[in-house]
């Protein structure tokens, strides 16, 4: 696991500094450093905001996830306990989503 | 005869029509203006109304006051809009029109009903919003007979129109129950989606403390996911509670239901637009400009004023068939009350997050960036009386694209 993270770059909340740097067994290792192992319903999530990123050049919030997928935000915040917006985009490899200011 | 056609009147679409009638040539162009409401609300003033610092005629002025006359004023509703056939089909007596250039900007409206029980039996009895002129009147009433207990203020979904507007909320709050000589009785409690009240570090580092000072207790990564108006409690998606005894909500933010219908906005209702140029993505006389686009900056009418300028020199381009080059840098411009007579001026855009400096003038100010202090509340007092006279056509020198002079980058 530790193989895998040495050589990708984190901010200093965790987040990848390089989206485009991300693969799936770096979500993996992501994923298993925060205490969670991923299911067939977090790839749902993760394979959505990985799109959605592509199209949109930013992380999706947890409307567009529960809108345009079949996962409820119930279910969103089970998967991704404590904030599915932040760790959905930390497993992800993408920025932590900010307000203004 | 050409026609160009504007939804919406508030803002951004006031100014861009004046822009258009000063620019386009009236032998060629038609400009007409589509709206529902004929009273156009000065919206931050709303968030002064509960604590009895603004009256209704602060912030309420007929819109005829600043269309100009030249225009072709329509009071009606939205059907439809169809881009494709450069056509728009209004409520009233289903009257069409053909444009040849359209700009959307008829904003966006708070959803309670996005919240489950949020627009139950407790709204407007102890659950109340201020971004709208009744829901803050109704607050100041409310705010006049509370003496003593749980104030919540909860933001259930960003994006939202004014993102500072909450936290202002919660300081002049703060300074109102202090003034009555009742904070030790109340508990003011702040619960955001967002991971902390300031997310981005600079001002994480500088404003952090402001709730600590005032005891105002923070309520981070709270997603609402209903309100119990029997038990006067909130709950979010992880299980947690929150009781209060008056709710300030500030419900999720979507554009108007004809966007929806006409299948050309976002999850939100939104107009996904260039970023930089703000043309449609798909339509390339279809525009966007103010809150009502999707565009990651800050939806306020500093905001819009900014944009609007880049998209008049675009749209002018695209008219003549030149290239549409001109970029909006995502420049917001705020003053946040901070209670106390005090306020806090914050500058930034797209890449450049709010810094400590000066304001307009490097070095000198007289308002100081990212900074507690009185100058910078008076700043927040003059832009009312700003902005009716920008309203009227009164050029107002705010340069739209971000200056780095002055500032600690």
């Amino acid at each position: 696991m530790s193989d895998v993270l040495a050589a990708v770059k984190f901010d200093a909340e965790g987040f990848m500094v390089d989206p485009n740097a991300w693969t799936k067994e770096i979500a993996e290792a992501i994923a298993a450093r925060e205490g969670m192992v991923l299911t067939e319903r977090h790839w749902v999530v993760i394979n959505f905001a990985r799109d959605y990123f592509k199209k949109n050049g930013e992380s999706p919030t947890p409307r567009n996830i529960t809108k345009n997928s079949d996962v409820t935000t119930k279910e969103l915040y089970e998967l991704f306990p404590g904030g599915p917006a932040k760790l959905a985009a930390k497993v992800s490899g993408l920025g932590k989503p900010h307000g203004c200011i | 005869m050409k026609t160009f056609l504007i939804l919406g009147a508030g803002t951004a679409g006031t100014l861009m029509a004046r822009s258009m009638v000063k620019t386009l040539d009236p032998q060629e162009w038609k400009v007409v203006v589509v709206d529902r409401d004929r009273a156009h609300y000065y919206q931050p003033g709303f968030l002064f109304i509960p604590f009895g610092i603004y009256k209704p005629s602060d912030v309420i002025k007929p819109k005829t006051n600043y269309l100009p006359r030249q225009v072709e004023m329509i009071w009606s509703d939205i059907e439809l809009v169809e881009p494709a056939e450069n056509r728009v089909t209004l409520t009233e007596g289903k009257r069409v029109i053909h444009y040849d250039e359209l700009v959307i900007a008829t904003g966006v409206d708070i959803r309670p009903d996005q919240t489950e029980g949020l627009d139950g039996a407790g709204w407007r009895q102890n659950i109340f919003d201020f971004y709208t002129y009744e829901g803050s009147v109704k607050l100041a009433e409310a705010l006049k007979r509370f003496d003593g207990g749980r104030v919540v203020i909860n933001i259930s979904e960003m994006p939202v129109k004014c993102p500072v507007a909450p936290l202002e909320f919660v300081f002049l709050a703060d300074d109102y129950f202090r003034r009555r000589g009742i904070r030790n009785k109340v508990d003011l409690i702040y619960s955001t989606p967002l991971p902390d009240a300031f997310t981005k570090p600079r001002a994480n580092a500088t404003l952090g403390p402001m709730f600590e000072k005032r005891g105002i207790q923070l309520e981070a990564d709270f997603a609402i996911g209903d309100v119990d108006a029997s038990a006067n409690a909130i709950h979010s998606y992880d299980g947690r509670e929150i009781g209060y005894d008056l709710l300030v909500s500030i419900p999720t933010n979507m554009g108007a239901e004809y966007i929806e219908r006409s299948g050309i906005g976002d999850d939100l209702n939104y107009i996904p637009v260039d970023k930089f140029t703000m043309q449609s993505k798909q339509w390339p006389n279809v525009w966007a400009v103010g809150d009502t686009t999707n565009l990651p900056a800050s939806k306020a009418g500093s905001v819009a004023h900014f944009q609007h300028e880049i998209a008049v020199h675009n749209i002018l381009a695209h008219i003549k068939g030149q290239p549409v080059d001109d970029k909006f840098d995502g420049h917001s411009l705020c003053y946040i009350e901070s209670g106390a007579g005090k306020a806090i001026l914050i500058d930034f855009n797209y890449d450049l997050e709010p810094v400590p400096g000066t304001y307009p003038v490097p070095g000198i100010g007289p308002f100081q960036l990212l900074k507690e202090t009185t100058f910078n509340h008076w700043g927040k007092l003059i832009f009312r009386p700003m902005y009716w006279a920008m309203m009227s056509g009164i050029n107002v020198p705010l340069p739209s694209k971000m200056s780095t002079a002055g500032k600690k980058i």
